[in-house]
């Protein structure tokens, strides 16, 4: 049997991962991904706990978790695409318009 | 020294060699369905423009297969310069390992002994999942990531147009699909395709199957209708293959590949039909039910009924006119995905009203 | 080793191995086959937790449908692969003041994770041995209609939102 301590180091690890991935990627599409990777290690640890006490709560809130990653990253892409008409580049330095 | 002989015959000892058994011949059936199909679609596409089809390679031509095969082995594997090494060879991989894969949950027959040369009963499918339909269409939604991975390692403008079209045409369509399968598994009750093929077991008025597509008259019928025409599209079949015609974009994404990565594609288109036909018989058609034949002959029935799906397969190929892409869309978003959704809607209020 | 163990680690091999797949290499594409590969893996471990309609809708929807978008977008912008020399130039990873506090929040985090791990009680027994499972299709149906109505419903709202964010934001500028 696997302890539920597996599952929350391996969703420890991949919620890190992702966080990595945010902070040192130079690509907005790839920090959307390194984002919905985050989310995803999230889902785990919900089902991981819905399971270790025999009720169904897990499962339901990844649904919605799916729901809000799936809508975040429509909206999250179609911004990119109007900034990238915008400024021609994917990188996230070419947007700090706003940086003081 | 009889029995010496038939050793290779004899029963599976247990019950994972008998499945192992299973899955080889499966695996192996599907294959040679996709040869099988190659031929029916030259033979019957040429009875149909009145003329013979393949008739010189073997009897009746029953070999042109092996020939088509033979051809595509000892071609040249090309692959273009600047095309990306992995997902080059990574595409075709893909395409044929979700269509393979999704006919994982797909019976075929009922539980059966083999007339008793097994000793415990084995049932012709691999994996009786009880989320089956929705592990299907998850598994050919997977099929969008082989067709548009091959148009951009091609790295040639056809393949990209292509690829991203038709990858476009196959997830508009899986909407209308979904809705269709979403419509069985509430007359069903259950998301397993055995217990949807066993709750089409038996005959209204004793005249009727009590099939899918007989259900809630005729809902049942326009989901069975919204299913096939959905899954033609999936399939990159005509009258929907705007993306791979010859004609408008010199073959779309498959363009630049040869020898056995192409042969992996028109394998995997082959297959794919042959398993949305497949499951269409199970959901819609009942199965492996029919008259006259005991249950473990069920698997005749579900042949016979595929074969007739696959016959429509060809028959829309060679009769319809190619669709137009932006028609093509539009009937998907603006037709399909309404008329799925209403018909959704109905059954649903016709299961609570009446508890079918 | 028990089946469990053995699946477990070769699922959550195949999540990891994606997601720093995904972190760690430079061309765009190749992430989001990466993180198609890491979410089978979750999907398979999703399985292993006896919650199979959770692995099913997570290989529709995640890899199905988010990342074919991400796919058609990457492909659409034609985005590049990240110049090595560039990214050495101009990352703020270079510069002294963030990692400098990077490094100690890193290393804050990490301690307050094995303090966290090395006071957990319940880390030898397995999963949900304690309580039976409970995933059928029909119950989470009855539950997310029931008592979770109400989010349900916002969630519909959430959709239609964004979808016509998406398509006003995306969207050409005669439309």
């Amino acid at each position: 049997m696997v302890p539920i301590g597996h599952y929350l180091v391996l969703s420890g690890l991949l919620f890190a991962i992702g966080t990595a991935g945010v902070f040192l990627r130079r690509n907005v599409i790839t920090l959307l991904l390194s984002v919905e990777v985050m989310l995803n290690a999230v889902n785990l640890t919900f089902v991981a706990f819905g399971r270790q006490f025999g009720t169904v709560d897990g499962q339901i809130i990844t649904f919605f978790v799916m729901t809000v990653a799936a809508a975040e990253a429509a909206v999250g892409l179609a911004i990119i695409i109007a900034l990238f008409r915008h400024r021609e580049s994917l990188s996230p330095e070419a947007f700090t318009n706003l940086k003081w | 020294m009889l029995e010496t002989l038939m050793w290779p015959l004899r029963p599976p000892q247990n019950w994972w060699v008998a499945y192992a058994t299973l899955v080889g011949v499966i695996f192996m059936a599907l294959q040679l369905s996709a040869a099988v199909m190659v031929y029916f679609e030259r033979k019957v596409s040429a009875w149909m423009q009145q003329r013979y089809g393949p008739w010189l390679v073997g009897p009746l031509g029953l070999l042109q297969p092996i020939a088509d095969i033979v051809k595509l082995f000892f071609k040249e594997e090309l692959q273009p310069k600047a095309a990306d090494k992995v997902l080059f060879s990574l595409a075709p991989i893909i395409s044929v390992a979700a269509c393979f894969v999704a006919f994982a949950p797909v019976p075929f027959g009922a539980t059966t002994t083999l007339f008793g040369w097994l000793e415990e009963p084995i049932a012709l499918q691999i994996a009786d999942l009880n989320v089956g339909v929705l592990a299907f269409f998850a598994v050919s939604s997977l099929g969008v990531y082989g067709i548009v991975l091959a148009g951009w390692a091609s790295n040639s403008k056809y393949s990209l147009l292509g690829g991203l079209r038709s990858s476009a045409q196959m997830i508009s369509y899986e909407l209308a699909y979904g809705m269709a399968l979403a419509t069985i598994v509430l007359l069903a009750g259950s998301m397993s395709f055995r217990e949807i093929v066993d709750a089409q077991a038996g005959y209204y008025f004793g005249m009727i199957p009590r099939w899918n597509v007989f259900a809630v008259f005729p809902f049942g019928l326009v989901a069975f209708l919204l299913f096939f025409t959905a899954g033609v599209a999936e399939t990159n079949r005509a009258p929907f293959d705007f993306p791979e015609a010859e004609q408008e974009l010199v073959a779309g994404y498959h363009t630049e590949y040869s020898s056995m990565r192409f042969a992996m594609f028109f394998m995997a288109e082959y297959i794919n039909m042959v398993t949305v036909s497949a499951v269409a018989v199970n959901l819609f058609l009942g199965g492996w039910h029919g008259p006259f034949l005991s249950p473990a002959y069920g698997w005749i029935w579900f042949l016979i009924k595929l074969a007739m799906l696959l016959f429509i397969y060809l028959w829309l190929r060679w009769t319809l006119p190619r669709v137009r892409y932006d028609q093509l869309m539009s009937l998907g978003w603006k037709v399909m995905l309404p008329v799925a959704t209403v018909n959704l809607l109905i059954v649903a209020a016709g299961v609570i009203a009446f508890g079918l | 080793m028990a089946s469990d163990l053995i699946l477990f680690y070769f699922f959550a091999a195949i999540a990891v191995g994606g997601s720093l797949l995904v972190v760690g290499q430079r061309n765009p594409i190749y992430s989001v086959v990466s993180i198609v590969a890491a979410f089978c893996g979750l999907s398979g471990l999703y399985v292993l937790l006896e919650a199979p309609f959770v692995a099913v809708v997570q290989i529709i929807i995640y890899a199905g449908a988010i990342l074919v978008l991400f796919l058609f977008t990457v492909m659409l912008l034609n985005a590049s692969r990240e110049d090595g020399a560039e990214w050495d130039r101009s990352h703020p990873y270079y510069r002294p003041g963030p990692t400098r506090i990077g490094a100690v929040a890193a290393v804050v985090l990490l301690g307050q994770l094995i303090w966290t791990f090395s006071r957990m009680r319940d880390l030898g027994a397995g999963v949900g041995e304690a309580a039976p499972a409970a995933s059928s299709v029909r119950l989470l149906g009855r539950v997310l209609f029931t008592d979770y109505m109400f989010a349900f419903e916002v969630t519909s709202i959430l959709i239609i939102a964004a979808m016509i964010g998406a398509v006003v934001l995306a969207g050409k500028k005669g439309n």
